[in-house]
């Protein structure tokens, strides 16, 4: 590459780099510093994990991403399949339905779950009419993974589908032929071939769950997911130090996920969430 | 390894139709005997690998078609659990195991113990010359390789039938011919029953004990390689092994008379076109038999062993002829022709 040439990649790069350090690297490393000014100084970054509450809702937050993605995964993969193999009457309809949630925000979607399993809510009445018991879980973590799974399956679907297209079918066959009954099938050759999707939409998953704030915010009251938690510093008690903490450490964790998924999977995972 | 006891294969009234009304396979009855290798041969579209599809139980027959496997009705029974060997044209190699792993899969699913499973695939990776492979990667594998290493996971569960769809279709034309001879081999040796199915005269020819010619759904002929070469008992037969000429003729007092050709004759005449293979026919000796067709050259091949010509008789298609090649031909040149008799064939018969 001669001189003149790296000039002008140079000259056509600046804009994107420009755009990035300032939305993007500035603030994240104020961000930080922010996070050790405090009157404790960096053990800021410490109370994470030696606080109980900040702790208890990181972790909360964690395992909720992470089996909202496992969940997820299940059922788009099983659906996913179902829907690239079978061509019926309304399959177009039932595509669309699937990834509809995308056009939906947040609060929209806690609003469903409240319909749903709140107070006054669909499910609540059904139990009540079975069982004389109103079952309502809207306003916990149950209420929440459902919304986020809800939110989660147009994400991963289409990348499931596009991945199912590509299986070849005579694969399914050798297994056949040397003797694997169907659920070995897909142990053996429906899963693997279908990983290299399932790690790139599950890191989406994953990090769009850890993020997630509408829906919280909507169901609110008992739940302590990490983005409540910061919301609740940084508005409430004005505690800017910690938000900021909590943000950059919520921040590298996702980013963390995302990078392991790519190292799993080639460079297919789009760094989003 | 011991070899595997074949047993015979009987398809009874066994058609096929697709969900959109198309008949890919007309109700046919068919055995194949133990140890047998039979070659589904026709051009796509004429119904053979549906046929192999049906034995393998990886499609169903109409209802009232049936097939056995020796004394056992397996019409119901899915591929799974029919014990067969498969392989495809695709190679249809596990990408996410190694050669080793492919090899030992059935082994695996059918929970044979480690020690055997182990002793089995070397076994197999010797038989087919890729022991080196055995820890590679199936993306690291060429072509032959590939088909090398499913031949070898098809057979290590020692099945009761092998079934090959086009298994060298996807090769170049050299690999094709020293793999055939390996699989010809491997036949010999294994005694197993066997299905093969492929567009390629050659391999079957080479492969088949017998040949299905098969022609839209239908079994147009089957018999020996030898029997379908020399006795096609149609024109699509007869023009899909081997190169044939066709030539309109009449009978006429004694004699046989087209355009170019009077051969005397003296048996039933049962259509108006007559057949033979390039071999048959001679250039004219000058011998006291009369020349029983005459035309002139429109272009000649010198190619070594022989020489191949093709003669224009005045009207219809120009016949081939396959000729020592001691002497030399010139286009434009007269010839005449020598055909005897008992190689005159007749499609409508």
């Amino acid at each position: 590459m001669g001189g003149r040439e790296r000039l002008l990649l140079l000259a056509l790069m600046a804009p994107a780099a420009i755009v990035f350090a300032a939305f993007f690297l500035l603030p994240l490393a104020r961000l930080f510093v922010i996070g050790g000014t405090g009157p404790t100084g960096w053990s800021a970054y410490l109370a994470i994990v030696t606080d109980a509450r900040y702790f208890r809702s990181l972790v909360s937050t964690v395992l909720l991403s992470a089996s909202v993605t496992a969940a997820t995964l299940v059922i788009s993969g099983i659906a996913g399949v179902f829907l690239e193999r079978n061509r019926f009457r309304g399959r177009a309809l039932v595509t669309a339905m699937l990834t509809l949630p995308l056009a939906f925000p947040g609060v929209v979607i806690g609003f469903m779950v409240i319909m749903l399993a709140g107070r006054q809510g669909l499910i609540p009445e059904i139990t009540d009419a079975l069982f004389n018991e109103r079952l309502v879980f809207a306003y916990s973590m149950a209420g929440l993974f459902m919304g986020y799974v809800y939110f989660s399956i147009p994400r991963t679907i289409l990348t499931v589908m596009a991945s199912a297209e590509k299986l070849d079918p005579r694969l399914e066959e050798a297994a056949r032929s040397l003797g694997a009954r169907p659920w070995r099938v897909v142990a053996d050759v429906i899963v693997p071939g279908l990983k290299p999707a399932f790690i790139s939409a599950g890191a989406i998953c994953f990090a769009t769950a850890m993020g997630a704030f509408g829906t919280a915010f909507t169901l609110a009251t008992r739940i302590n997911v990490l983005p409540m938690v910061i919301y609740t510093e940084f508005t409430l008690q004005a505690n800017l130090v910690m938000a900021s903490a909590l943000s950059f450490v919520l921040g590298a964790i996702t980013w963390a996920a995302l990078a392991l998924a790519r190292s799993f999977a080639g460079s297919s995972v789009a760094a989003a969430g | 390894m011991s070899a595997p006891d074949g047993i015979p294969i009987r398809l009874e009234r066994a058609g096929k139709t697709f969900d959109d009304g198309t008949r890919a396979l007309e109700p046919t009855d068919l055995t194949i005997e133990a140890g047998e290798t039979l070659v589904f041969l026709g051009p796509s579209g004429c119904g053979k690998t549906t046929t192999l599809r049906i034995v393998a139980g990886l499609d169903q027959p109409d209802a009232g078609g049936r097939v056995w496997f020796g004394s056992d009705d397996v019409t119901e029974v899915p591929i799974e659990r029919r014990n067969v060997g498969m392989v495809f044209q695709s190679y249809a190699l596990f990408p996410n195991m190694s050669v080793a792993d492919n090899v030992a899969y059935g082994l695996k699913v059918r929970r044979v113990d480690e020690a055997e499973r182990r002793g089995r695939v070397a076994q197999m990776l010797e038989m087919m010359h890729i022991t080196e492979l055995a820890h590679r990667r199936i993306d690291q594998l060429s072509g032959g390789q590939r088909q090398r290493v499913a031949l070898a996971r098809a057979i290590a569960p020692r099945p009761r039938v092998l079934l090959l769809d086009e298994p060298l279709t996807a090769l170049d034309a050299k690999l094709r011919e020293t793999l055939r001879v390996e699989i010809d081999r491997l036949l010999r040796s294994l005694a197993i029953t066997t299905v093969y199915v492929t567009h390629d005269q050659a391999e079957a020819m080479a492969l088949g004990d017998r040949i299905a010619v098969m022609q839209k759904g239908r079994i147009a002929q089957i018999g020996t390689p030898r029997e379908i070469y020399q006795r096609p008992s149609s024109a699509f037969v007869a023009g899909f092994i081997g190169a044939m000429n066709h030539v309109s003729v009449r009978a006429d007092n004694g004699y046989l008379i087209g355009s170019g050709t009077r051969i005397p004759w003296h048996g039933s005449a049962p259509g108006g076109q007559i057949m033979f293979r390039p071999e048959d026919v001679s250039i004219h000796d000058g011998s006291v038999s009369p020349a029983v067709m005459e035309g002139r050259i429109l272009s000649a091949f010198f190619l070594g062993d022989h020489t191949r010509l093709s003669v224009d008789l005045g009207a219809g298609d120009p016949i081939t002829v396959r000729t020592e090649a001691r002497c030399s031909f010139a286009a434009g040149d007269a010839v005449r022709l020598s055909l005897p008799a008992e190689r005159i064939l007749w499609p409508e018969a």
